[in-house]
């Protein structure tokens, strides 16, 4: 399959990104790594005009550590989170996350800014960011603002960017000592979670039980009450509202929320 | 020393691994030179009334033409009892189905026109499964009155069933399955100043291909030639070819330009034939020693839309005892129409539905009475002393140890080390339950004894030639043929080269399917191998001055037995002289059936309903080897397409006749971490119904794999009191069977 | 648009549309036809091939994000006298292809596996070939292929 046509524009810098998509607005698209948004463009589910490719901005490559916090560029690949000693030591379940993206071609190209961005209720970093506790930076036209995670998912494939906005960083707190679980339920290696539960910490983030990534908030009053994993993930599906679809019923998705959110909790060190 | 029977790499790998093969999208040929690129605009609703406007397609850049039914001055083309129209004619019955044909002068403009064909879709009532079409309520072609186009009803008597201890019935899903070949449908073609069409073609058939595309067109078969490029697999969806062939030959004509034609993946998924799709209820009786008095199989065909193939649920009923000896056997078999996408062959071809029914069959009977599966099979197998067996469904079978088939891959696994593990597993109630499961087959291969072309022609350099009618897409038969020359001629394999595919070349031949190739391709060229070398013999001892009586062939020279002194001729010698070719059709073959036995053994997440198939060791007997790398790669493949079809894999279709499972993404085609390492176990029992003693491989273990994983789901969750679930045993099935079997106790 | 790659140590320059996707650059641009494609939904990896070194599915990248950079596909394995890659060589020994489409793809994949991970398990091979489909083998013989390539042992 073959997108529809476009102009595509290469930005060597973000503020040539930015001037680039203001002033087309709603016709164009920015170009992280690709893996999300041409396999739609194929499909001719997406059809922009113009295509502002941010592939060569490595300055928005990169994981630092930044005080307490760590600071992840937009544009690093899961290949280089899934790899990345800093991250393997204040943010292991990012690394891990990162690492059960599509699979090792995908994980070349894509990038954790274009992820979010993109925030498919099916993706796992939104829910990994999400729990994390994670800030995201953008800036437009009027400057930089921070945007936390919890309000950064509104719907399926909605976020509050406006389309002259870009994703330049993520940030999230280092997690030191704390217990993580990550937990991908799939039929096949390569497919997308059935329901993904993330743990970090006392911090627990649902994948696929809804229209955007779901904190677990009645898993982590539970744990908050001193409750055992198993008492606090037979609460993991309250207030979540998957989809029922062939491969995967409501009931069944809220039991799996259950059961993974136990094991997740019980690799997080939660007894 | 032979080299029959070693393990020989491949002739057909060097340019595969280092240029790639030439698929038909990679052909650089001169005909093809400035040829358009063709897209079929496809229905997206299962069942409507179709009004077709192209004139806005007509006007976008680089269109060179738009045909529609209306354009199309061809005959009519019968599927069945029915009409298939080579472009949907009024209405569209499936979401796939071909409406309109785009020409355009480069290939990115294809998609851009093809959106701007308005097609009018004004839905009619929706028949999306066996079930809706037995009822009758809607009927998809009015002028039959019913949507059962095919039956064939046993005479059934329920006395069959006196005297039986224990009766049961269960209705099994054979559920339909999308044979996906890594390489999709594609053709080129060009008419030629001599009037005649070449037409290059993924394809099983080169000459099957030739006569439906001849006949389409209305032309003499002389007037049509097919040319086989590499082909990217089949596994049955492309034996011969489908309609698009001929509309694209017609629009070649048409239009006075060369075509290519290459569909996508999402096209290929609706738009290629499917496989199996059948619901089949089994009735067993017997008594509680384990032994099996009457036998009954009801089988439905869910044809697609059009009833490409019919002979899908009668090979079923040939094979639906399998390789057991039952006194009573009932049968019957209906084919109906639904608002799907055609079905015909796949990997088997009605031999696995048969085999997964009486196999899950011999489990539910087992689990009835309280005896292992492995001991009912054991009590009920014809016995080796009963071959030639005539089955009571019509079937004489060859040759068959299926006990020592089953005894070995019970040793080889550890049979009763792996029923002890289960148990403690069970004792301990352990979530992840551990199941056994066991088939054990006999399948037909050859079943349409049509025979098959061989040609040998000697070379003045002493190189051979050899034509053979087979059309291999994978199957590394060229080596294996080669190998089989090779020895039997004396001459190097690289020096034998082996062609196929193009119907200049090679004008009469039936083609690769039903796993016929080597005892009938295979067969073909040894009977041309051995006129040419009685050629060559009196030849030789004319030079020799000697009896052709007591000359020899060793190592490709001719020479007295017992006198090497007296030198030798070499088929150089001969060759050069004089035109050395024999040109046979094997027409004597009758069908081979060769059998075996599969264990799998899953693992199954009792909370979540994950099953991970942990092992499967296989007997696959199929007579002599020639190539046991080519004959162990064939198991492998078969290995892994049959579990997946037990695991993973079904193409699913909502109640309005729409795809669910229509893309790469979604259709859960197998990949590397579903599966585990083979374990294979060797058998060769012969036979004698062929020169090289051979039977197929190429399906047999996709035969004996599916039941046997499906057989393992099940003996897993048995003792949670799960009787049976429907294939695939996807992780959602697993809950909810293990659901339901909760809520019952 | 100019798109300019270098393809197996040889630049290609030319005039494309700006949708061109990399796959149809590698085969029509370069007319190096290796590369398969065998999917529209970067599932089955049949058009992998190393951009900087690194394995991507070529369906999925614009040829215009390529520019500059280079690519190597299963034709540039192997050196002009023919001596042959490890993992070409392994897949033929191993019996690692049947019908040769998925082939070009499996072998770049694999080569990106082994550069990060030269001595795999056989659970690693099948994991990191999680992206690339194969109908004829059951991947057993892939598997094989890979850990030869890795100077590891077979299991037949």
């Amino acid at each position: 399959m073959i997108p529809a046509r476009f102009t595509y524009q290469r930005a060597s810098s973000v503020d040539e990104a930015l001037a680039a998509v203001a002033e087309h607005g709603d016709d164009a698209k920015l170009l992280a790594g690709g893996q999300s948004l041409l396999p739609l463009m194929k499909l001719r589910f997406a059809a922009p005009e113009l295509i502002v490719d941010i592939g060569p901005l490595d300055e928005l490559r990169y994981v630092r550590l930044d005080g307490d916090e760590l600071a992840v560029g937009a544009m690093t690949r899961h290949h280089d989170l899934q790899h990345d000693a800093v991250l393997a030591e204040h943010a292991p379940v990012l690394a891990q996350v990162a690492a059960s993206v599509g699979d090792p071609q995908i994980r070349h190209r894509g990038t954790i800014g274009g992820s979010l961005v993109h925030a498919d209720p099916a993706a796992d970093l939104p829910a990994a960011v999400l729990a994390l506790d994670g800030t995201l930076i953008a800036r437009g036209p009027s400057g930089e603002r921070r945007i936390p995670a919890a309000e950064f998912f509104q719907g399926p494939f909605e976020t509050p960017l406006a389309p002259e906005e870009l994703l330049t960083e993520i940030r999230v707190p280092v997690q030191d000592g704390l217990g993580w679980g990550f937990e991908k339920f799939t039929r096949r290696a390569l497919d997308w979670a059935i329901v993904g539960v993330v743990v970090a910490g006392r911090s627990v983030a649902l994948v696929n039980m809804g229209g955007t990534p779901l904190r677990a908030s009645a898993v982590e009053a539970a744990l908050a009450r001193g409750a055992s994993a198993a008492e606090a993930a037979s609460v993991a599906a309250e207030g979540t509202s998957p989809a029922d679809e062939p491969h995967a019923t409501v009931e069944y998705r809220e039991h799996l929320a259950r059961v993974l959110t136990e094991r997740a909790l019980v690799s997080a060190g939660v007894s | 020393m032979s080299i029959v029977g070693t393990r020989v790499v491949r002739i057909e790998d060097h340019q595969l691994i280092t240029r790639g093969g030439t698929y038909v999208e990679d052909l650089r040929v001169e005909a093809l030179t400035g040829a358009v690129h063709a897209m079929f605009v496809r229905s997206p609703v299962a069942h409507a009334r179709v009004t077709v406007d192209a004139s806005a397609a007509l006007d976008a850049p680089g269109v060179v033409a738009v045909y529609t039914a209306a354009d199309l001055d061809l005959a009519p083309h019968k599927a069945g009892p029915v009409v298939e129209p080579w472009l949907a004619d009024g209405v569209v019955r499936y979401v796939g189905e071909p409406v309109a044909l785009v020409l355009t002068e480069e290939r990115y403009q294809l998609a851009d026109a093809a959106e701007l064909v308005d097609v009018d879709y004004d839905p009619l009532d929706v028949v999306a499964s066996i079930d809706a079409a037995l009822t009758g309520e809607t009927v998809l072609f009015p002028d039959q009155g019913t949507n059962v186009l095919q039956a064939g009803d046993g005479e059934f008597d329920d006395a069959a069933f006196a005297g039986c201890e224990v009766v049961l019935s269960h209705t099994i899903l054979n559920q339909r399955v999308a044979p996906a070949p890594l390489e999709v449908r594609g053709a080129a073609c060009a008419w030629g100043e001599d009037g005649r069409l070449t037409l290059w073609l993924s394809t099983q058939n080169a000459q099957i291909s030739r006569a439906t595309v001849a006949k389409g067109l209305g032309v003499e078969a002389a007037d049509v030639r097919v040319v086989t490029p590499d082909v990217g697999g089949g596994f049955g969806a492309k034996i011969g070819t489908d309609p698009e062939s001929v509309v694209l030959g017609w629009a070649s004509k048409r239009s006075g330009r060369a075509i290519r034609w290459v569909e996508t993946r999402s096209e290929n998924l609706v738009s290629m034939t499917h496989g199996r799709a059948q619901q089949n209820t089994v009735t067993i009786g017997g008594r509680r020693d384990g032994t099996v008095l009457a036998f009954r199989l009801e089988v439905v065909q869910d044809a697609g839309a059009y009833p490409r193939t019919m002979f899908l649920p009668t090979l079923t009923e040939l094979m639906a005892t399998g390789v057991y000896h039952f006194p009573k056997v009932e049968t019957s078999n209906r084919a109906v129409v639904t608002n799907t996408t055609p079905i015909a062959a796949y990997r088997g071809a009605g031999r696995p539905e048969a085999t997964a029914a009486i196999e899950r069959a011999m489990d539910l009977f087992a689990a009835e009475i309280g005896m292992d599966p492995a001991e009912v099979r054991r009590v009920n197998f014809i016995r080796p002393d009963e071959f030639p067996y005539s089955s009571p469904t019509g079937a004489t079978y060859d040759t068959g140890e299926y006990a020592k088939a089953l005894d070995q891959v019970l040793e080889a696994a550890g049979y009763a080390d792996l029923r002890a593990e289960q148990a403690r597993r069970r004792e301990a109630g352990d979530p992840v339950a551990l199941g056994l499961g066991l088939a054990t087959y006999v399948e037909i291969t050859g079943g349409d004894s049509g025979g098959e072309s061989g040609k040998i022609t000697v070379n003045p350099d002493g190189s051979v030639t050899a034509w053979t009618g087979s059309s291999p897409h994978g199957q590394g038969l060229d080596s294996t043929l080669a190998m089989l020359l090779s020895d039997q001629l004396g001459v190097p394999m690289d020096r034998i080269t082996i062609r196929h595919g193009d119907t200049d070349e090679v004008p009469r031949a039936i083609g690769t399917f039903g796993s016929r190739s080597l005892q009938l391709g295979g067969s073909a060229l040894r009977q041309a191998a051995d006129q040419v070398i009685e050629q060559a013999r009196a030849l030789a001892a004319d030079r020799l001055e000697a009896s052709p009586d007591d000359l020899e062939l060793s190592e490709g020279v001719f020479g007295v037995r017992g006198a090497p002194a007296s030198g030798g001729v070499t088929w150089a010698q001969i060759a050069e002289q004089t035109d050395l070719t024999a040109d046979v059709w094997f027409g004597d073959g009758s069908p081979t059936f060769p059998f075996g036995a599969h264990l799998a053994v899953v693992e199954v997440d009792t909370l979540t309903g994950k099953v991970v198939l942990k092992r499967i060791i296989a007997c696959d007997d199929a007579g002599p080897v020639v190539n046991p790398l080519a004959f162990q790669g064939q198991r492998h493949g078969g290995l892994g397409q049959g579990a997946a079809q037990a695991l993973l894999e079904v193409m699913n279709y909502d109640a309005d006749g729409n795809p669910t499972t229509a893309t790469l993404a979604d259709y859960s085609f197998i990949s590397a971490p579903e599966l585990p390492d083979f374990e294979l176990v060797d058998s060769e029992t012969p036979t004698t119904r062929n020169l090289l003693g051979v039977k197929g491989i190429g399906e047999a273990a996709t035969i004996g794999s599916t039941p046997a994983v499906h057989n393992a789901v099940v003996d897993a969750l048995s003792h949670l009191g799960v009787r049976h679930l429907d294939m695939p045993t996807t992780p959602l099935r697993v809950w909810q069977a293990l659901t339901e079997a909760r809520k019952a106790n | 648009m100019k798109v300019s790659i270098e393809i197996n140590g040889t630049t290609v320059s030319e005039e494309v549309e700006d949708r061109t996707l990399l796959v149809h650059f590698v085969r029509e641009q370069a007319g190096l036809t290796a590369t398969n494609i065998g999917c529209d939904t970067t599932s089955c990896g049949a058009c992998t091939v190393l951009l900087d070194g690194e394995s991507v599915k070529s369906c999925t990248v614009l040829a215009a994000q390529a520019d500059g950079h280079a690519v190597t596909t299963l034709e540039g394995l192997h050196g002009d006298e023919g001596d042959l890659h490890p993992l070409q060589r392994a897949f033929r020994e191993e019996h690692g292809l049947q019908c040769g489409f998925c082939t070009p793809g499996m072998i770049m994949a694999s080569v990106s596996l082994l550069e990060g991970n030269p001595k795999p398990t056989r659970q690693e091979v099948r994991d990191g070939l999680e992206g690339n489909l194969c109908r004829c083998t059951g991947y057993h013989n892939i598997v094989n292929a890979v850990m030869n390539a890795s100077g590891q042992e077979v299991q037949r």
